[in-house]
């Protein structure tokens, strides 16, 4: 039901390597749970409306009032690769 | 001494360190040395000491609290069970612990857990495996199974967890314990890591109903950290009832008599409460939600697709590890790859494909739907009932590695307990006795599963706290195998 | 554009909020302070963290969504943009799909297809390589910026030139900064223009494959980033191929538009609704509170200026649609003077823009010219007092060091020279010195007065009234 291509394609979109081992098994596993879920395919569900939320509320906002930041080392200080004042990572242009 | 200690309740505990009869610290102490010698593999961190500043005069003033690894703690080590949160010090603490601490409990540690939450097992934790302490060589369920185990195993007094499908009640019961999913929105999700956000509820463990109340009485409240949070209006009350009269209970077939899986053992335990509840002035009638049963597909649609949405941020760059790469994408791939789980990695995958273009409305489209006519099942029900009760799991504790090659059996864990959060509505386990699994074996804990109305935690609480007394569930785990 | 082709041009805008904190989270906004200083759990995107909406970005939303003529849907809802990206820090932005808070207007002759709030992205600044064996190079993130509170703003295809395209914008950024609820300055990239353009043939109503532009930050660039992609757009149908689908970049500095690689934009963004967030229902109070706050917008102001203050069309629409000149223009209607609203109009649309523009782009808002003292300068020309020749001059005085104009007349003996007898005494020298003109003018050619007069003004050096003089002249000369 999901192949190898779409393991693979799906797999790109979520930014996760797969072994060649996983990808076969992902295909695998991923069908036979489609499989389950599409049980609800067979149900008439013409005119109900979606759920997003299950609780009914609106317009929760918030005064636009300054809290107080982090001090930059303490929001750098877990950042696997801190350099200049920033978060530094491998180019997107290359 | 100790040992005397840790059979308290939270309740009486809490009343003898006010009296000046029991010092917290020595409390305390005898909780941080049963955690410390941890045969459960339930904590992933303990504390040194009770919280500094903590021990206020709430409430919970002196009581210990284990803490599902899962709630942000701020310079404390916060994994949700993933090798990617590895050395991970949140900067801020979540909403939830920070209400314990006001109502003056301290965090006596961080309970392992499945990975992110997912999964029924705990088998699917970054760092090992919790056992049940009824039976070390079965799972003491899932995904808050260390703090099931660590309540029930007598290493802490009370625990929080989450529960997004069943995460504290499924463990609850297959641990023998109390273990409550609040109404959506009863507690702030703020600090909370997330796993599927429209599902994701933080609520307690513990040993008796009324400690739950106590707890949820301090987790509950409207967090301006939270949009989503509204509080408990009125509180939450302690429960004192001690019959059913006057308050109707369904059994709704397709998560009782019609439900299939379900062991001799847990329905025999499920009949005999049943009964319990009409002994004691309950009225009771079969229902119907004509829709739970596709609960699961619903469920394994919704979750993994903001799963696949919310796990995006661990990608090696404002925390966690980072996995080499030559450019941006390999950096991004091989981080998460390493980072994550076979169970994420499902997830994400099943997640991704469930939003991705050409699929949304046969899938995360369809399964909304389905989700509002399970929300319209259950509202039809409480017309005419106050409660609803089915079985909380459809099995006993099983056997370490019995389902880890099988995903789908592993989600079938969760059947009695998803078709609740997805209606947002709260729902409680309380163990109701002894049952042999199905291939035999040991008597393990059967829990019994109390759903109500939004919001209806007080009412709840004080009829499962009328069945308890009735149940009268005294049996203590005996570690074993 | 010549020939066969319409040119069909949809456009595109975001416009950063000025509010005090950011979209989703109490970080102050901040521009150009050090990287990394106003960042927090949420903004950084940290396990656990929940987003909670600014209040003060729905109300400007709503005053956007008025001034364009918007409709406001009983509800509007937040969704995920799912993409990885270094600037995003969830992985996903928070945006509104389906359902934003404000469809189907008209601006200016141009429909609004829709206007969304979204959050900023951070900024992400490329260092190059560091010498590695790969030497790919870095790129560093700098939050600052992440989560500032963004309205897109996206058009009909109903611009039909670059310069349209141009013209539309600028009145767009003029009535937004007008509405205060932003600082549209395309440089800072508080305003941020793309386009989306295409060709038919004309007389078609079928649309063309269209190509998105991006990165013009400037009007000038809009414009001729724009112009540049419907000349490549008619070179290819001319020569009987096909506009491909794709996303360019212009570079103002040589005019090449280059295509951004594909895949990067072979996105599939996984909408889904935002389930940290609850909708929002704009109230009538909301919507009360919107319109109240709304101040005369531009064209409104265009119309009172042409119809009540009574400017000619033109100068109206300059000083209408550019709030900085507009402000400058009823301050010193405001100071008055004696000056008439034309007289002030046509010194602050001619002379001053002229004058500011040289002194290297002034704001007039910044200028030492302050509008008392152009409004004093107007009367005085006005008046006759000066003359138009010595007001220019003193302007260019006011421009340059400020002060007031009166001393300056004073100080310069700039004063118009309003003794007879001295004027008499120069026209008769002028006539004099060019008797060539004096023969002409006898003899009925009025356009040799003009000599004559030079000769009077460089003498004077401009000093004189131009009428007297003309009078005096044709009299000694018995030209009537
Ligand atoms: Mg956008
Ligand atoms: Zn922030």
């Amino acid at each position: 039901m999901i192949d190898r291509e779409q393991v693979l394609h799906v797999a790109r979109l979520a930014r996760l390597r797969l072994s060649e081992e996983e990808v076969e098994r992902m295909a695998t596993e991923l069908s036979g749970i489609l499989g389950h879920v599409e049980r609800i395919s067979s149900l008439d569900l013409d005119g109900v409306e979606p759920t997003a939320h299950v609780i009914e509320l609106q317009n929760v906002l918030r005064p636009d009032e300054p809290r107080p930041s982090l001090p930059r080392e303490r929001a750098l200080a877990s950042a696997p690769d801190p350099a200049e004042d920033s978060f530094r990572v491998p180019s997107p242009q290359a | 001494m100790a040992s005397e200690l840790l059979e308290l309740t939270v309740a009486r505990a809490a009343e003898r360190i006010r009296s000046g009869e029991l010092s917290a610290g020595e409390y305390f102490d005898a909780y941080r040395e049963a955690a410390a010698g941890d045969p459960l593999n339930a904590f992933l961190w303990t504390a040194e000491g009770p919280d500094e500043g903590g021990a206020g005069e709430g409430e919970l003033s002196g009581i210990p609290v284990a803490v599902k690894d899962i709630f942000c703690t701020e310079g404390v080590a916060t994994t949700a069970g993933s090798r990617i949160l590895e050395g991970y010090l949140p900067p801020y603490t979540s909403t939830a612990v920070k209400a314990l601490r006001e109502a003056g409990a301290s965090v006596l540690g961080k309970t392992n857990m499945d990975e992110f939450a997912m999964g029924s097992s705990n088998e699917n934790s970054a760092f090992g495996p919790v056992k049940n302490p009824w039976d070390h060589a079965r799972v003491p369920g899932g995904s808050s199974g260390g703090s099931a185990a660590a309540v029930a195993g007598r290493l802490a007094p009370c625990a929080i967890g989450t529960d997004t499908g069943g995460s504290i009640r499924q463990p609850a019961a297959l641990c023998g314990i109390v273990g409550m999913k609040p109404t959506y929105g009863a507690v702030s999700r703020y600090g909370e890591i997330a796993f599927a956000s429209s599902l994701d509820q933080c609520g307690p463990l513990t040993r008796d109903v009324t400690d739950c109340a106590l707890i949820l009485r301090a987790l509950e409240g409207r967090d301006p950290m939270d949009a989503t949070s509204v509080g408990i209006e009125g509180g939450v009350e302690l429960p004192s009832r001690e019959d059913l009269k006057g308050l109707r209970f369904g059994i709704p077939r397709e998560l009782a008599s019609d439900a299939e899986g379900i062991e001799r053992g847990v329905r025999g335990v499920f009949e005999s409460t049943v009964e319990l509840i009409e002994r004691l002035g309950g009225e009771l009638a079969e229902t119907e939600l004509p829709h739970a049963p596709h609960g699961i597909s619903a469920y394994y649609v919704l979750a993994p697709a903001e799963a696949s949405s919310n796990l995006a941020r661990y990608d090696g760059v404002r925390f966690g590890p980072r996995a080499d790469g030559d450019d941006l994408t390999e950096m991004y791939e091989r981080t998460r790859h390493d980072g994550f789980g076979d169970e994420v990695k499902r997830r994400i995958m099943l997640g991704t494909y469930a939003l991705s273009s050409g699929y949304y409305d046969a899938y995360y489209g369809r399964a909304q739907r389905v989700r509002t006519k399970i929300a319209e099942d259950f509202a039809r029900a409480f017309e005419s009932f106050d409660f609803v009760v089915t079985p909380t799991s459809p099995t006993v504790a099983f056997e370490l590695g019995a389902r880890t090659d099988d995903p789908l059996a592993m989600y079938m864990s969760d059947y009695c307990t998803v078709p609740m959060p997805l209606a947002g509505i709260p729902a409680i386990s309380i163990p109701a006795g002894l049952a042999e699994p199905d291939g035999g074996g040991p008597e393990l804990p059967v829990g019994l599963q109390i759903a109500g109305p939004a919001f209806s935690e007080s009412g709840m609480l004080d009829a499962a706290h009328a069945l308890e007394r009735a149940i009268g569930f005294d049996s203590v785990p005996g570690g074993g195998s | 554009m010549s020939g066969a082709y319409e040119a069909v041009i949809g456009l595109e805008i975001h416009v950063q909020l000025s509010t005090r904190t950011k979209m989703f989270c109490g970080c102050e906004l901040s521009f150009g302070d050090e990287p990394n200083v106003h960042t927090c759990p949420v903004c950084l995107g940290h396990p656990g963290t929940l987003p909670t909406l600014n209040e003060q970005a729905i109300h400007y939303a709503l005053m956007i969504a008025a001034a364009l003529g918007c409709e406001v849907p009983p509800l509007n809802e937040f969704a995920r943009k799912n993409y990885f990206y270094p600037d995003l820090p969830k992985g996903y932005q928070i945006s509104q799909f389906d359902k934003p808070i404000a469809v189907g207007g008209s601006f200016a002759d141009v429909g609004i297809t829709r206007a969304h709030l979204e959050e900023d992205a951070a900024k992400l600044t490329h260092v190059g390589a560091s010498g590695r064996i790969h030497g790919s190079g870095h790129s560093l993130v700098d939050f600052n910026r992440g989560g500032t509170p963004l309205v897109e703003i996206v058009t009909e295809p109903d611009i039909r030139s670059a310069a349209q395209a141009r013209e539309w914008a600028q009145l767009l950024r003029a009535t937004i900064r007008q509405l205060g609820v932003s600082d549209v300055n395309m440089e800072e990239g508080s305003l941020r223009a793309d386009g989306n353009i295409s060709l038919r043939p004309e007389g078609s109503e079928e649309l063309g494959v269209k190509t998105e532009l991006k990165n013009m930050n400037s009007f000038r660039f809009l414009e001729r980033g724009i112009e540049a992609e419907l000349e490549r757009q008619r070179e290819i149908l001319e020569s009987g191929e096909a506009v491909v689908q794709q996303t360019l970049h212009f570079h103002p500095e040589d005019g090449s538009l280059t295509p951004l690689r594909s895949k990067e934009y072979a996105h599939d963004y996984r909408y889904f609704p935002e389930p940290d967030l609850v909708p929002v229902a704009p109230t009538e109070a909301m919507l009360a509170a919107a319109r109240e706050a709304m101040p005369e917008l531009p064209l409104a102001r265009r119309d009172r200026y042409i119809e009540q203050v009574g400017i000619p069309a033109e100068a109206a629409a300059t000083l209408a649609f550019q709030a900085e000149y507009a402000e400058f223009f009823e301050r010193a209607l405001e100071a008055g003077d004696g000056a008439s609203a034309k007289a002030i109009a046509n010194w602050v649309t001619g002379e001053l823009v002229a004058a500011l523009r040289d002194a290297g782009d002034v704001d007039p808002g910044d200028s030492k010219a302050t509008p008392e003292a152009v409004a004093a300068l107007a009367g005085m020309v006005e008046s006759k007092a000066i003359s138009h020749g010595s007001g220019k001059r003193v302007l260019s005085k006011l421009v340059a060091d400020g002060g007031d104009p009166a001393a300056i007349v004073e100080a310069e003996g700039l004063g118009q020279i309003s003794d007879s007898g001295e004027l008499e005494k120069i026209v008769d020298a002028a006539i004099e010195a060019e008797p060539e003109a004096a023969e002409q003018v006898r003899q009925g050619n009025q356009k040799a007065i003009g000599r004559i007069m030079g000769f009077v003004m460089k003498e004077t050096q401009g000093r004189a009234d131009g009428g007297a003089v003309q009078k005096l002249i044709r009299g000694r000369l018995g030209a009537g």
